[in-house]
C-alpha cells in the first residue's frame, strides 16, 4: 500500500487541518534500522528480516547516501550477488521530506512518488526518520479520534475545553480616526495575549477576525473609540464602542457588500463591506447598537465550545 | 515548497529577507483586507498588490509567512519595517497576481 486514500484538495475541513497542522517529525518513526556504505547485501537482507522493514537507508555517517529496498535484495539474490556491499546497489537518488512540513506532503509524496516510505530529513540535513503509508494513517486516525472525541462532547453538551481555561483578563486600547499607521495593532495585541497564554489557534483566530474588523471600522468610520476584551472562563468577549457618528441604517450596514467607505480608504483595500457580516460570522454570538447620534457599541462572544467548528 | 522558493517562483526581488525559512500550505490571492481575514488560512503566501503596512497587519493575524507584491507596486518603508518586526518574507514581482497565483498553484498541486 504506498498511496494515501485521502484528497488534500477536498477532504472535510477537520481533516485538512489536521493534515496542515500536524507535521511529517509527529507520524514518522525516528528509531531508523540503517546500514553503512560497505555493508553486504546479505547483512541489509538480515536486517529487514529481523525488523519486518522492507527497505534499508544506507548512511555515511549520519549522512544519507541511498536506500536498498527489498527489490534490489531480491535482484541480488536472483544474479547471486549478496556479497556485494550496499553502496554499490542502492538507490542514490533518494526523495526525501523534510520533519517541519506538513503531513499533507507526505499525502502528496507517496501519491506522487509510487514509493512505500520516504527518509526524513531534519533541517542540518541528517537523518531523523522514516515514514511509510501506514505511518500517515495511523498518525491521522489517532488525531481524527481526538477531534470526534472533541466534537460528541460538544453534541453531548458537555463541552469540557480541550486545553485548561485561560485565565480570566481585561485588556482595552483606545482607536484613533484614520490613523491607518496603527490600524491592526490592538487585534495584533488580543491575539499575542491569547496565543501566550495558550490559547488553541482556531478561538485566538476567530478573536482575531472580530477584532480586526471592528477596529477598523472605528478607524474608518468613527470619531474614536475604544476595543476590549474580556477573558471568562468560557467565552471571549470583544467590545468595540466609538463616540459616533453611529450608523444611520444597522440593515445595510449587515449586509455583505454594502459600504459607506471613500474612494481612498477602498483604494487601500478596506471597505470591501464584508466588516460587520465577517464578525457576525465568527461570533457565536453577536450584537449592535447605534442609536443616531450617539455612538456605535458591538458585542462578539467567541465561545470555547466551538473551538473547532470553524 | 518553502517560503525561499518564492523568489526564483514569482522572479521576485526580496525586499524583507529576515524571516524562518519554511514550508508554505497553500496561497490566498485578494486585494481586499477583510476577504484575506475571512479566508486566508494560516500558512498561505498572501498574493496581492496592497502595498502597504496594513497587509502586513492582515497576514499577521491569519498566520500568513510571506506576502509577495505584485505588479511591481511601490513598496513603502514603513511596510518593509513592520514586515521585519513581524518575521513576514516580503516579495516584489513585475508578475500580476494571475500568474504569480498560477505558478503557485502548479507548485504545490503537482
Amino acid at each position: 500500500m504506498t498511496t494515501v486514500p485521502i484528497d488534500t484538495a477536498s477532504s472535510p475541513g477537520v481533516v485538512m487541518e489536521l493534515l496542515y497542522s500536524l507535521r511529517v517529525k509527529d507520524a514518522m518513526t525516528s528509531s531508523v534500522i540503517t546500514a553503512s556504505t560497505t555493508a553486504r547485501l546479505r547483512h541489509v537482507q538480515d536486517l529487514m528480516r529481523e525488523h519486518a522493514i522492507t527497505a534499508v537507508p544506507i548512511l555515511d555517517g549520519e549522512r544519507l547516501l541511498g536506500i536498498v529496498s527489498i527489490g534490489d535484495i531480491i535482484q541480488a539474490l536472483d544474479s547471486g550477488t549478496m556479497e556485494r556491499p550496499a553502496a554499490e546497489v542502492m538507490t542514490s537518488s533518494v526523495v526525501t521530506l523534510d520533519e517541519d512540513m506538513p503531513l499533507s506532503f507526505a499525502v502528496t509524496y507517496f501519491d506522487r512518488y509510487k514509493y512505500g516510505r520516504f527518509p526524513v530529513l531534519a533541517v542540518n540535513g541528517r537523518l531523523a526518520g522514516i515514514i511509510t503509508a501506514s505511518d500517515v494513517l495511523r498518525r491521522l486516525l489517532i488525531a481524527l479520534n481526538e477531534e470526534i472525541g472533541r466534537m460528541e462532547q460538544r453534541i453531548a453538551g458537555r463541552q469540557p475545553p480541550s486545553e485548561g481555561p485561560l485565565p480570566s483578563m481585561e485588556l482595552s486600547f483606545g482607536s484613533a480616526p484614520l490613523d491607518f499607521t496603527r490600524a491592526g495593532n490592538i487585534s495584533a495585541r488580543f491575539k499575542k495575549t491569547l496565543t501566550e497564554k495558550g490559547c488553541p489557534p482556531t478561538i485566538a483566530r476567530r478573536v482575531a477576525v472580530a477584532s480586526y474588523e471592528l477596529e477598523l471600522n472605528q478607524v474608518i468610520h468613527s470619531s474614536g473609540g475604544v476595543m476590549r476584551m474580556r477573558v471568562f472562563e468560557d467565552t471571549i468577549e470583544i467590545l468595540a464602542q466609538d463616540e459616533g457618528p453611529g450608523i444611520p441604517d444597522l440593515d445595510l450596514a449587515m449586509r455583505e457588500g454594502y459600504s459607506t467607505a471613500n474612494e481612498w480608504v477602498r483604494s487601500l483595500g478596506f471597505g470591501a463591506g464584508m466588516g460587520l457580516p465577517n464578525v457576525k460570522r465568527v461570533a457565536d454570538d453577536f450584537s449592535i447598537e447605534s442609536p443616531p447620534g450617539k455612538g456605535t457599541t458591538v458585542r462578539a462572544l467567541i465561545a470555547w465550545a466551538k473551538e473547532s467548528t470553524n | 515548497m518553502v517560503i525561499s522558493e518564492l523568489q526564483a517562483l514569482a522572479e521576485a526581488r526580496p525586499v524583507q529577507a529576515e524571516y524562518k525559512d519554511g514550508p508554505i500550505a497553500g496561497g490566498y490571492t485578494s486585494d481586499l483586507l477583510s476577504d484575506v481575514m475571512a479566508h486566508a488560512r494560516t500558512g498561505d503566501v498572501l498574493i496581492t498588490i496592497q502595498a502597504h503596512k496594513n497587509t502586513v497587519a492582515v497576514a499577521g493575524l491569519v498566520g500568513a509567512p510571506a506576502i509577495v507584491l505584485c505588479n511591481d507596486r511601490p513598496i513603502p518603508d514603513d511596510m518593509v519595517e513592520a514586515a521585519r518586526e513581524e518575521g513576514i518574507a516580503l516579495f516584489s514581482t513585475l508578475l500580476s497576481q494571475f500568474e504569480v497565483s498560477g505558478r503557485l498553484w502548479k507548485a504545490l498541486k503537482v
